[in-house]
C-alpha cells in the first residue's frame, strides 16, 4: 500500500506491506536510519520519534497508521551543521558511547524539554526509563539533560 | 530550536584531556552507520534456521519446499560450507551449521538469502529438519558424570590441568603455602550466580560483499577483527588475504562480540549467490546468537586468626560453559586467580572447573571470572568480620594486597596497586542521610508503581572490593600493532585496527599520537584487516593499554624517522607487547616464570539500599566508589566507564538473569530480561586515584571491568545488610528479601 507522510518537514511516500512498522519504513524506505532497532517491542526506546509531536516508539507503529501524518526523527532536529541544545550537551558531557540509544534518547529529552523547560531529577529519570542504554549508567545523560535545560533557559533569558 | 554551547573542553585533547569524541557529533545526528545500518546494491538479506531443541541429533534436513519460496536465492546447510566445517576463538568445537547434532537451543542448522527478510523468515518455515531429541545435559554438577558432548575433547592438550572426567573444558588447581594450615575463625558459605547476557544495544549484524575475484570483504561489528578473519577465512576455504574484515559501527559490545557470529553465514551466503548479503539479527535472536556470562556455584571458606589476619582461602569454583568452549579456558582461569580478592592470603586451594552442558554457550563478559568469585569472596569477608566482630572496611584495610606481595598463583605484585588507599577513599565518601518521609514514589521502592508510602522499607549499607587483572594472561602472546603517516602537509594519519565499541579507544589513539607528534592535526583511518596489523581483541581490559604502547612507539618511530630523512612523508608501522607472561603450572597452578598476569585493577564500592521487605522490591539510594586507574588518558571516559560498569554489575544483582528451561532460554527478550533503565540507576559518586603503573604505557590500566566485578558484590552486601539474610544467590530475587 501506498503510504504518504511528512518527515522533518519534507514530503515522503513508500509503498509498504500491512505488516511494516513505521520503523522499517523509515529506516530502509525513506532514507532515515537514524532511529534505531534494538528490541522490535517498544522496551528500549531506540527507535523513539515524534509522531505529530508526540513521542512514539516507531518499532510499535504501523507505517500504514503514518499515513498523512507529520514524524520528526533524530535527523530532524539538528538544524545542518548547528546543533540542537540536547545533542550539544551530549556531546559535552560525555553522555554518548556506543551511541546506538543515543538517536532514542535525545529525541526523548528534546520532547521533554519542551513540555518541561526546567525539569527536576526525578522528571528525567521518569522521562527518560523508557530509554535503555547499556553503555554509560545514564549518569553522563542526566547531567547532559540539566546542561541542556539550563543552556536553553539561558537562551531564552537572554531573550 | 537550536542553539550552541560554548565548548568547555579542547575540541582537540591530547593526555589528559577531556576531548569531545571523535565519533560524537555523528552519533548524536542519527548518522553514524551502525553495522545494522549498512546497504550495498542488490543486497539480499540473510536469515539463520536455529535448533529449537537444546539436544538432539539431526536425522534430515528438507530444503525442497524453501527453495521454492519467491524471492528465496539460496537456502545452505552444512554441505554448502566451502572450508573447514567447524571454527571457535581458542578451540574449533563449533560447527557453522549443526552437521549431525545441536547442542544448544538457538545453534545454527541452516541459512536463506531472500529479497526481502519477510520472504527469508517465511521460507526459513519451511524448512524441515526431522530432529531425534537427546537427554539435555543442564545440570553443571552432573554434567561431569554424564556421556560426554565433545567426545573428542576439544581442549585438551592444550598444557592445561589433565582432567579425564567427561564434559570437562578445563579445570585448574592453584595451591599456595601450607596445604595444613589453619587457624582459629572460619567461615564458610555457598554462592551462586545466573547467566548474564552482555544485551548490548545493537543486535548482531554486518554485510558480506563478494569482490567478484573469490575473495570477499565483511563489514561488522565486531571486538578483534584480525581473530575473525583467522576463524572465517577457513570455513570459506580461502586464503587469509582473499577475507578483508572492516569494522562497521558497533552497538556495544561487552565480550559478547568477542566470538564469532554471523560473519562466516553472511559470507557464505554472499559467495554462494555472488550477491552482497547482509543479516541482522532481532532482539530475540541476539541472546541466542552470542555467548553469555558464566553461571557459577562457588563453595567458600576462609580462615583467619583472631585478630582478622587471613590465614588461608579455600573454594571451589564450578562453571557452566554450555555448549562450545569459547573463551572459558581464561573464565575458568580467572575465577580461580582472582577467588581471593585484593587480599594477602598466605595459604590457599583453588579449584575451578568449567564445564560442557547443553545450555546457552558462556564465554567473555565484562570482568569475566572475577565477577562470580568476587561476589563470593566479598560475602565471606563480610561474613568473617562479623565472626571476628571487627569492622568489614577494617578488616579488608588489615589484609589488602600492596606491590611486594605474593599472588595465589605465587607471583610477586609489581605494578602500582595502592589496595589500601582505594579502600580507604571508597569507605570516606559519606551516604546521602536518609530521606525523610512522605517522599516522591520515585524515591521509594517500587517507584512509579506507587507501592508504599513508606512502610515496611528497611535501610541497608554494603561495601565490597573488586580485583582483576589487565590485559591477556598465561603466556599469551599478546601484542597491538599500529602504523603512523606523517603528511606532507604537516598532518598525521594513524592506522590501528583496534575495535571501537563504544568505550572511546579512537579519542584514545587520537590523543596519544597528538601528545607524541606535537601536533593536533591526526586522523584516525577506518579499522580495518587491510591497511595495517591485529590491534588484539578489544576485552579484558587491555585496549587502551595496548594502544597506547603500539601507538606511542609508531609516533615516536615516524619522528625519527621524518628526522633521518628531513623531508618528505613518513609511513612506519610499530608492534608493541606488554611485559611478558608465562603459564601457570598445570599440576599447582604456580607461575612458571616471573608473571602470569601483566597488570592489576582494584576497585572498592560503598552503596545504600532501600528494600520493601513486604513486597521484596528494592531501591538502591546511592553509590560511592573508588578505583585505581594508573593514569587517566581522559577522565570522563573513565567516569563513563565506572559509572557503565556499576550498571552492569547492579543489573547481575537485582534483575539480570537468562532463565532456562531444560536447555531452553524462555525469556529472550527486552520484555522479559530487565536490564537497569534511568529509575534504577543510583546517582554514582566517583574517586579516581591515580598511581601509575611503572611498566605501562604513560603509567596506565584498563578501567572497564573493575566496576562490575565490584559492583554485584557490593549491591547484594547492601540487602544483607538490610534484612539481615545471606542472600547466597545473584540476581537476588523479591521472595528471597521478603518476609522477615
Amino acid at each position: 500500500m501506498r503510504v504518504s507522510l511528512r518527515v522533518n518537514g519534507t514530503e515522503a511516500e513508500a509503498d509498504c506491506w500491512e505488516g511494516e512498522s513505521l520503523l522499517w519504513a523509515l529506516r530502509e524506505q525513506l532514507g532515515y536510519p537514524g532511529s534505531k532497532n534494538a528490541c522490535e517491542q517498544g522496551e528500549c526506546g531506540s527507535c523513539s520519534v515524534l509522531f505529530d509531536g508526540v513521542l512514539v516508539c516507531s518499532c510499535l507503529v504501523l507505517a500504514a497508521q503514518a499515513d498523512g501524518h507529520e514524524v520528526t526523527t533524530i535527523e530532524g532536529l539538528a538544524d545542518g551543521d548547528r546543533l540542537h541544545p540536547v545533542q550539544e550537551a551530549f556531546l559535552e558531557t560525555g553522555a554518548v558511547q556506543c551511541g546506538f540509544c543515543t538517536p532514542g534518547l535525545v529525541v526523548a529529552a528534546a520532547y521533554l524539554l519542551e513540555r518541561s523547560p526546567e525539569p527536576s531529577d526525578e522528571e528525567i529519570r521518569e522521562a527518560l526509563s523508557g530509554n535503555l542504554c547499556r553503555c554509560t549508567g545514564y549518569e553522563k545523560i542526566f547531567a547532559a539533560v540539566r546542561l541542556a535545560a539550563r543552556s536553553q533557559v539561558g537562551r531564552e533569558g537572554r531573550g | 530550536m537550536t542553539t550552541t554551547l560554548e565548548p568547555r573542553k579542547l575540541r582537540l585533547g591530547r593526555i589528559g584531556d577531556s576531548p569531545r569524541r571523535v565519533d560524537g557529533t555523528p552519533k548524536v545526528k542519527g548518522e553514524f552507520a551502525y553495522s545494522s545500518d549498512l546497504s550495498a546494491p542488490g543486497m539480499l538479506w540473510g536469515h539463520t534456521v536455529r535448533s529449537p531443541h537444546a539436544h538432539a541429533r539431526i536425522v534430515s534436513i528438507d530444503i525442497t519446499e524453501a527453495v521454492t519460496v519467491p524471492g528465496v536465492r539460496a537456502v545452505l546447510t552444512h554441505a554448502d560450507v566451502p572450508g573447514e566445517k567447524s571454527y571457535g576463538l581458542e578451540f574449533r568445537d563449533q560447527p557453522v551449521l549443526a552437521i549431525d547434532r545441536v547442542r544448544y537451543f538457538g545453534e545454527p542448522v541452516a541459512l536463506l538469502a531472500a529479497d526481502h527478510p519477510e520472504q527469508a523468515r517465511r521460507a526459513a518455515g519451511k524448512i524441515r529438519v526431522d530432529y531425534e531429541l537427546l537427554e539435555p545435559v543442564t545440570d553443571m554438577e552432573r554434567a561431569t558424570s554424564q556421556p560426554p558432548l565433545h567426545p573428542g575433547s576439544p581442549t585438551s592438550g592444550h598444557g592445561y590441568r589433565d582432567d579425564p572426567r567427561p564434559n570437562v573444558v578445563r579445570s585448574i588447581l592453584i595451591r599456595h603455602g601450607d596445604p595444613e594450615a589453619t587457624a582459629e575463625v572460619s567461615v564458610e558459605g555457598v554462592y551462586e550466580t545466573g547467566i548474564q547476557d552482555q544485551a548490548f544495544l545493537g543486535p548482531e549484524s554486518g554485510l558480506a560483499v563478494p569482490d567478484g575475484e573469490g575473495g570477499i570483504d565483511i563489514h561488522v561489528a565486531t571486538q578483534w577483527l584480525h581473530a575473525d578473519r583467522a576463524q572465517i577465512a577457513p570455513c570459506l576455504g580461502l586464503r587469509t588475504e582473499q577475507v578483508r574484515v572492516h569494522l562497521a559501527g558497533v552497538g556495544g559490545a561487552f565480550g559478547g562480540r568477542e566470538d564469532v557470529s554471523m560473519q562466516i553465514h553472511a559470507a557464505i551466503l554472499a559467495l554462494n549467490t555472488d550477491r552482497a548479503v547482509k543479516i541482522v539479527y532481532g532482539r530475540e535472536e541476539s541472546f541466542t546468537g552470542h555467548v553469555h556470562r558464566h553461571p557459577s556455584k562457588i563453595w567458600a571458606k576462609h580462615t583467619a586468626r583472631p585478630d582478622g589476619r587471613l590465614v588461608r582461602v579455600e573454594m571451589r569454583i564450578l562453571l557452566d560453559g554450555g555448549a562450545y568452549a569459547s573463551s572459558s579456558t581464561a573464565v575458568c582461569a580467572n575465577a580461580a586467580a582472582f577467588a581471593c580478592g585484593p587480599y594477602a592470603v598466605p595459604n590457599a586451594r583453588l579449584e575451578a572447573t568449567v564445564v560442557y552442558t547443553n545450555n546457552p554457550p558462556c564465554g567473555a563478559m565484562r570482568g569475566f571470572g572475577a565477577v562470580q568469585t568476587c561476589f563470593a569472596g566479598e560475602a565471606q569477608m563480610d561474613k568473617l568480620a562479623a565472626a571476628l566482630q571487627i569492622d568489614p572496611v577494617e578488616l579488608r584495610l588489615l589484609n589488602a594486597l600492596a606491590p611486594g606481595d605474593t599472588l595465589p598463583t605465587g607471583q610477586r605484585i609489581e605494578c602500582s596497586l595502592p589496595t589500601a588507599e582505594v579502600i580507604r577513599r571508597a569507605a570516606a565518601l559519606s551516604p546521602p542521610e536518609p530521606e525523610p518521609l512522605p517522599r516522591d514514589p520515585l524515591r521509594l521502592p517500587g517507584g512509579a508503581g506507587n507501592t508504599t508510602r513508606g512502610e515496611g522499607i528497611r535501610r541497608g549499607t554494603g561495601f565490597a572490593v573488586g580485583f582483576k587483572n589487565i590485559c591477556f594472561s598465561e603466556g599469551f602472546d599478546d601484542y597491538c600493532t599500529a602504523r603512523v603517516r606523517l603528511l606532507a602537509d604537516g598532518s598525521a594519519e594513524v592506522y590501528c585496527a583496534a575495535a571501537e565499541v563504544g568505550q572511546g579507544v579512537s579519542n584514545v589513539i587520537l590523543q596519544v599520537a597528538r601528545t607524541e607528534l606535537g601536533i593536533d592535526e591526526v586522523r584516525l583511518a577506518p579499522q580495518s584487516t587491510v591497511t595495517v596489523g591485529s590491534a588484539g581483541s578489544t576485552s579484558a581490559s587491555r585496549q587502551t593499554y595496548m594502544v597506547s604502547g603500539a601507538v606511542r612507539d609508531a609516533c615516536r618511530a615516524a619522528l625519527e624517522e621524518r628526522e633521518a630523512r628531513g623531508e618528505g612523508e613518513v609511513d612506519v608501522e610499530r608492534v608493541y607487547r606488554h611485559l611478558p607472561t608465562t603459564p601457570l603450572d598445570p599440576e599447582t597452578g604456580q607461575v612458571t616464570g616471573e608473571r602470569a598476569h601483566v597488570s592489576f585493577g582494584v576497585a572498592a564500592m560503598r552503596v545504600v539500599a532501600e528494600v520493601d521487605i513486604d513486597l521484596g522490591l528494592t531501591r538502591i539510594v546511592w553509590i560511592g566508589t573508588a578505583q585505581e586507574v594508573g593514569r587517566a588518558i581522559d577522565r570522563q571516559a573513565v567516569e563513563g566507564q565506572i559509572e557503565g560498569g556499576i550498571a552492569q554489575g547492579l543489573g547481575l544483582a537485582l534483575m539480570e538473569e537468562i532463565q532456562t528451561r531444560d536447555g531452553l532460554i524462555t525469556n529472550a527478550s527486552f520484555t522479559d530480561y530487565l536490564i537497569p533503565t534511568a529509575l534504577d540507576m543510583p546517582p554514582v559518586e566517583t574517586v579516581i586515584v591515580e598511581d601509575p603503573d611503572p611498566d605501562a604505557p604513560y603509567g596506565i590500566k584498563g578501567v572497564g571491568e573493575p566496576p562490575t566485578v565490584v559492583s554485584t558484590a557490593a549491591v547484594v552486601a547492601a540487602l544483607r545488610d538490610a534484612t539481615g539474610r545471606e542472600l547466597p544467590r545473584a540476581p537476588v530475587r523479591p521472595d528471597e528479601i521478603v518476609g522477615l
